[in-house]
């Protein structure tokens, strides 16, 4: 234990998500010893991405204005939703420069031992906006986890209407690795979502 | 480091690090066990998918000093799948092993791990309603824990039955004599399905209508309730809307002609 605002440092640095006991001592010694470390840079932003940054009122990605960046933009393609779980999943999509199409977060996925249900995600939202027909596929790109199945599977229900496609993330091998090396699981997954080639 | 090595059922995961999960486990000898399964979560972990809830696994383990490691895990049952492609099976099964776990907070014996594993199995097979298998594993899981409910004879008496007042506290059904005013009351069918699920007559279980269904279920969740002191988080959200499955006899039937015996 040290003593005073150093202790408090330490304790709130380790109640962020990831960092254990020790990443908070190094941290704040970073922080206390390091002289080029900019603390009132940091402190700014703290206070002002609480402030600034709130969720996209169509979409729920984060974004400093009422919508996102992405719904904004009207060269994506709006008839093209793809569902993820969060909006670090965004992120991960966007970097594939893939997917020319809108998103729609979630908020997590159905965890019921958590005592998440499909209420208490965005997913009455997600009604709305497939409403109006303009929508013609949904891409459900949840988490390949066993919560991520089950909240796909409880998507793949609901969206069953006429003139939607729905469709799901392959999942498979990892490219780079031994086909050896995979799991069973992955495996079998992989054999599912084969293709024709062509 | 030393190591020990057991079969166990994945009860459920919680993220730790960048990478890892802690992995709750309920195993055939030694009790829960509380592991590190690390850098799982990265694509392309050997085991990962194997570390999932309702997954069975061969597993082996090293002793750490708060937390144990897992080190290996061969897959011996992968309910996962079947199980979160369904979605009333998928709720289903998380308020199982939302039960396993809260019973088997003190003592983990290794019936619960059988009748666990046998549930899960069941529900990945599609072998019942999936609300039935539920309710099943909920008043055999409560029976092992030493909570046995009576449907027949009265709990406090033993007064032969049948008794129609249901009352948590005192056990199960009992006798007009002792029960207390505005004691919940159950029809004849309630009360067959309910025993029905408790010895494992799936024939008489499925043969029940959906309201018989709904009533027993409600008689589950308040004992249960009772028994846990604090509600399962997960009940509220079980699915009982599934597809239902071809009954038992039909099935028996199928599977006889298949191995090519006298039915
Ligand atoms: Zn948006």
């Amino acid at each position: 234990m040290y003593e005073g605002i150093v202790q408090d440092l330490i304790d709130e640095l380790g109640r962020l998500p990831g960092i254990g006991p020790k990443s908070a001592q190094r941290i704040a010694f970073h922080i206390l010893q390091t002289e080029s470390f900019d603390t009132t840079r940091l402190a700014r932003i703290l206070t002002e991405v609480r402030e600034k940054v709130r969720f996209c009122r169509i979409c729920g990605n984060v974004s400093e204005e009422e919508t996102c960046a992405i719904c904004r933009d009207p060269r994506r393609d709006t008839s093209l939703i793809c569902i993820v779980e969060e909006a670090k999943d965004v992120v991960a999509i966007e970097r594939t420069r893939e997917f020319r199409g809108v998103y729609h977060v979630l908020g997590g996925a159905i965890s019921p031992i958590d005592g998440i249900g499909p209420d208490q995600l965005r997913i009455a939202q997600l009604l709305q906006r497939l409403a109006d027909g303009s929508v013609t596929e949904v891409i459900i790109a949840t988490d390949p986890n066993l919560e991520g199945e089950a909240t796909a599977t409880y998507l793949s229900r609901l969206l069953q209407q006429p003139g939607l496609r729905v469709t799901r993330l392959a999942s498979g091998l990892p490219v780079g690795g031994d086909l050896e090396y995979a799991d069973e699981v992955t495996l079998g997954r992989a054999f599912e979502g084969r293709r024709l080639v062509d | 480091m030393p190591t020990y090595r057991d079969d166990a059922v994945v009860l459920r995961t919680h993220k730790l690090g960048e990478a890892d999960r802690i992995v709750i486990l309920l195993s055939r000898q030694h009790g829960k066990i509380r592991a590190v399964a690390k850098g799982v979560r990265r694509t392309g972990s050997r085991f990962g998918s194997r570390l999932e809830p309702f997954m069975a696994v061969d597993a082996q383990f090293y002793i750490g000093r708060s937390l144990d490691i897992v080190q290996q895990a061969e897959s011996i049952g992968a309910y996962g799948a079947e199980i979160a492609g369904d979605y009333p099976r998928y709720t289903a099964a998380t308020a199982m092993v939302e039960a396993a776990d809260r019973l088997t907070e003190h003592e983990a014996g290794t019936q619960h791990y059988l009748l666990l594993l046998g549930a899960l199995r069941s529900l990945a097979r599609a072998e019942h309603p999936s609300g039935l298998t539920l309710d099943s594993y909920l008043l055999r899981a409560l029976s092992i824990a030493g909570w046995s409910p009576s449907f027949g004879d009265c709990a406090v008496t033993g007064a032969p039955g049948p008794h129609s007042a249901f009352v948590p506290q005192l056990g199960g059904v009992v006798a007009d004599a002792v029960a207390p005013p505005g004691a919940v009351r159950l029809d004849a069918a309630a009360l067959d399905l309910l025993g029905a699920l408790l010895s494992g007559d799936w024939v008489a279980a499925e043969a029940s209508d959906a309201g018989t269904r709904d009533r027993a279920s409600g008689v589950v969740a308040a004992y249960t309730q009772f028994h846990l002191e604090r509600a399962l988080r997960s009940l509220p959200h079980v699915d009982r809307s599934g597809p239902v499955p071809p009954p038992s006899l039909v099935r028996a039937a199928e599977e006889a002609l298949a191995e090519g015996s006298p039915v």
